[in-house]
């Protein structure tokens, strides 16, 4: 079933590089220290190369949000069917037990449904909350001279930084997860060729 | 729970980008900083002090010229005026005119000798003293006569080129705000840095842009707002209060993570006499928060420590899932 039209594969694979090489620079910056300077790359070149790869994936998260809103591909990510939380407990049990049972999947994949329900979930936090979280105390740490001084008496930038890191930290745990997942296909690799190829091989085929 | 983050996620974005409209300039401007109150401090040698302030105390000088018998008006000498107020400010204000200077200041017309009159040193005063022990003078003239500016003292260069010792006082010792002695400070430097007509009068160097020069720094205003110069041009040295080795250009401070680190320099040069009472809120080098923000320097232990566990509670349960698929596999 073909599932994932090319711009759609173009904006994952952008995605993806960047966002590997803003967590590596990223915690070259968060961590080099003086007796290990050349941990990963080093403090210089790390700003240099994460200002280049958040600018690029700013870039493309505009692509993709412009493609969900011209295309059909953007009511996948629409919550608030009825059942909504029950089939996340659903969907979990199946992950944490009735796959191992040899239980069909719950919400098998169609052209109507591309997102069982804990992906759909997980893929609106990542995408529509945290990344716009990120990209926004991102521009907030790139440009210190607008960002607000205090902030109750706390200073904006430490604010900023604070959910710049920790935003930062939660969707590379999301990118360990989401990988991880991508090996439950019918094969360990099906689904990882489906998003190079566009093509979904599910169980049922 | 849905209503709420989306709240949550509005809230932010109109606060950033309220903020990204509303406040673009200030930062570039720099913040007003008060020029220090003129403070009440009443000398007991006022009087005696002002009759050289008559003169010495404003650009114009005039008085009766008995010879002549008529009123002349003249300019004063540049680095012969000390505006009264900067002196009662300084850290000098409790002295005479006459207790570094001649008594036969004390007349006028002054006599042509007085111009050959040998001028202190900080040394002179303040060395081999039990009272200044605390503050390391000799060790600070030592370090000095290391520094790259001693080699110009055959040129005309002395402490007093930067410590006008009429005008000069105490800041990162006793600061109050940070950012308004960062600036006083990096005024010293650059009194002579930016101004080449007072550079040349040590100097034969060639004119340099020190905006150029610094082309290499990222995020150059704030540095130079948040920092003073002496952090990356000065050798630190743990035993006197302010570094007074002037490194040559080439022996600068280049390498982010000097500073930029959880052992950040910063914490011996520039919060040297608050990192006593470092901050215990959790960050490493906390009392930098005090005043700014060092991505590197600045670390949450907490945080860093939460993440670690989530990591690894995160790769503890893909290792559980893995086993039991493998399990499952032999199974069937």
């Amino acid at each position: 079933m073909y599932l994932y039209p090319k711009w759609i594969r173009l904006w994952h694979l952008v995605n993806a590089i960047m966002f590997i090489i803003l967590i590596i620079t990223g915690l070259s910056m968060q961590y080099t220290d003086k007796t290990n300077a050349a941990y990963v790359i080093g403090f210089a070149k790390a700003v240099k190369w994460h200002n280049f790869a958040a600018f690029i994936l700013v870039l493309n998260y505009i692509f993709f949000v412009t493609g969900n809103l011209l295309t059909n591909n953007g009511k996948y990510y629409r919550i608030g069917e009825k059942h909504f939380f029950s089939n996340l407990v659903i969907q979990f049990k199946y992950y944490s037990s009735g796959m191992f049972k040899g239980e069909k999947h719950p919400f098998p994949v169609t052209e109507e449904r591309k997102f069982n329900p804990l992906q759909k979930i997980t893929y609106v936090l990542a995408l529509y909350l945290a990344l716009p979280l990120l990209i926004i105390s991102g521009i907030g740490l790139l440009l210190p001279e607008i960002t607000i001084k205090t902030f109750f008496g706390v200073s904006g930038l430490i604010l900023t930084d604070i959910l710049h890191i920790s935003m930062g930290f939660l969707l590379s745990i999301f990118m360990i997860i989401h990988i991880y997942i991508c090996t439950l296909g019918h094969k360990p690799t099906s689904l990882f060729r489906g998003i190079i190829t566009g093509y979904h091989v599910s169980d049922e085929e | 729970m849905k209503l709420f983050l989306f709240r949550l996620f509005i809230l932010s974005v109109i606060f950033n980008l309220f903020h990204l409209s509303s406040s673009g300039s200030t930062w570039i401007k720099g913040e007003n900083y008060k020029v220090q109150d003129t403070t009440l401090f009443v000398s007991k040698f006022d009087s005696l002090n002002n009759r050289c302030f008559k003169c010495h105390g404003q650009e114009r000088y005039e008085y009766i010229n008995e010879s002549l018998g008529k009123q002349v008006r003249g300019n004063m000498c540049s680095d012969r005026i000390i505006h009264k107020n900067d002196f009662y400010t300084s850290n000098h204000r409790s002295f005479s005119c006459t207790d570094c200077h001649s008594d036969e200041y004390a007349k006028f017309p002054h006599s042509g000798e007085l111009r050959m009159e040998q001028k202190y040193n900080c040394i002179d005063c303040h060395g081999g003293d039990v009272k200044f022990a605390k503050y390391h003078f000799e060790e600070i003239e030592a370090e000095y006569q290391k520094s790259t500016h001693f080699k110009m003292e055959d040129q005309g260069f002395s402490c007093w080129k930067c410590h006008n010792p009429h005008t000069y006082k105490i800041t990162v010792r006793n600061s109050t705000n940070l950012k308004t002695t960062i600036e006083y400070d990096n005024a010293i430097c650059l009194n002579c840095h930016s101004d080449y007509s007072r550079f040349q009068l040590v100097s034969d160097k060639a004119e340099m842009n020190i905006i150029q020069k610094h082309d290499w720094l990222p995020k150059q205003a704030s540095h130079f707002a948040n920092v003073r110069c002496i952090e990356c041009h000065t050798k630190i040295n743990n035993d006197i209060p302010v570094s007074h080795l002037i490194l040559p250009k080439d022996e600068a401070v280049r390498r982010c993570n000097e500073c930029h680190s959880k052992n950040s320099i910063l914490m011996a040069s520039l919060y040297k006499f608050e990192s006593k009472e470092q901050r215990r809120d959790g960050f490493f080098n906390g009392i930098i928060l005090n005043a700014s923000y060092v991505i590197g320097a600045n670390r949450n232990e907490y945080l860093n420590m939460l993440s670690l566990i989530i990591f690894v509670i995160v790769i503890g349960i893909i290792a559980v899932h893995i086993t039991f698929r493998i399990r499952n596999k032999h199974k069937k």
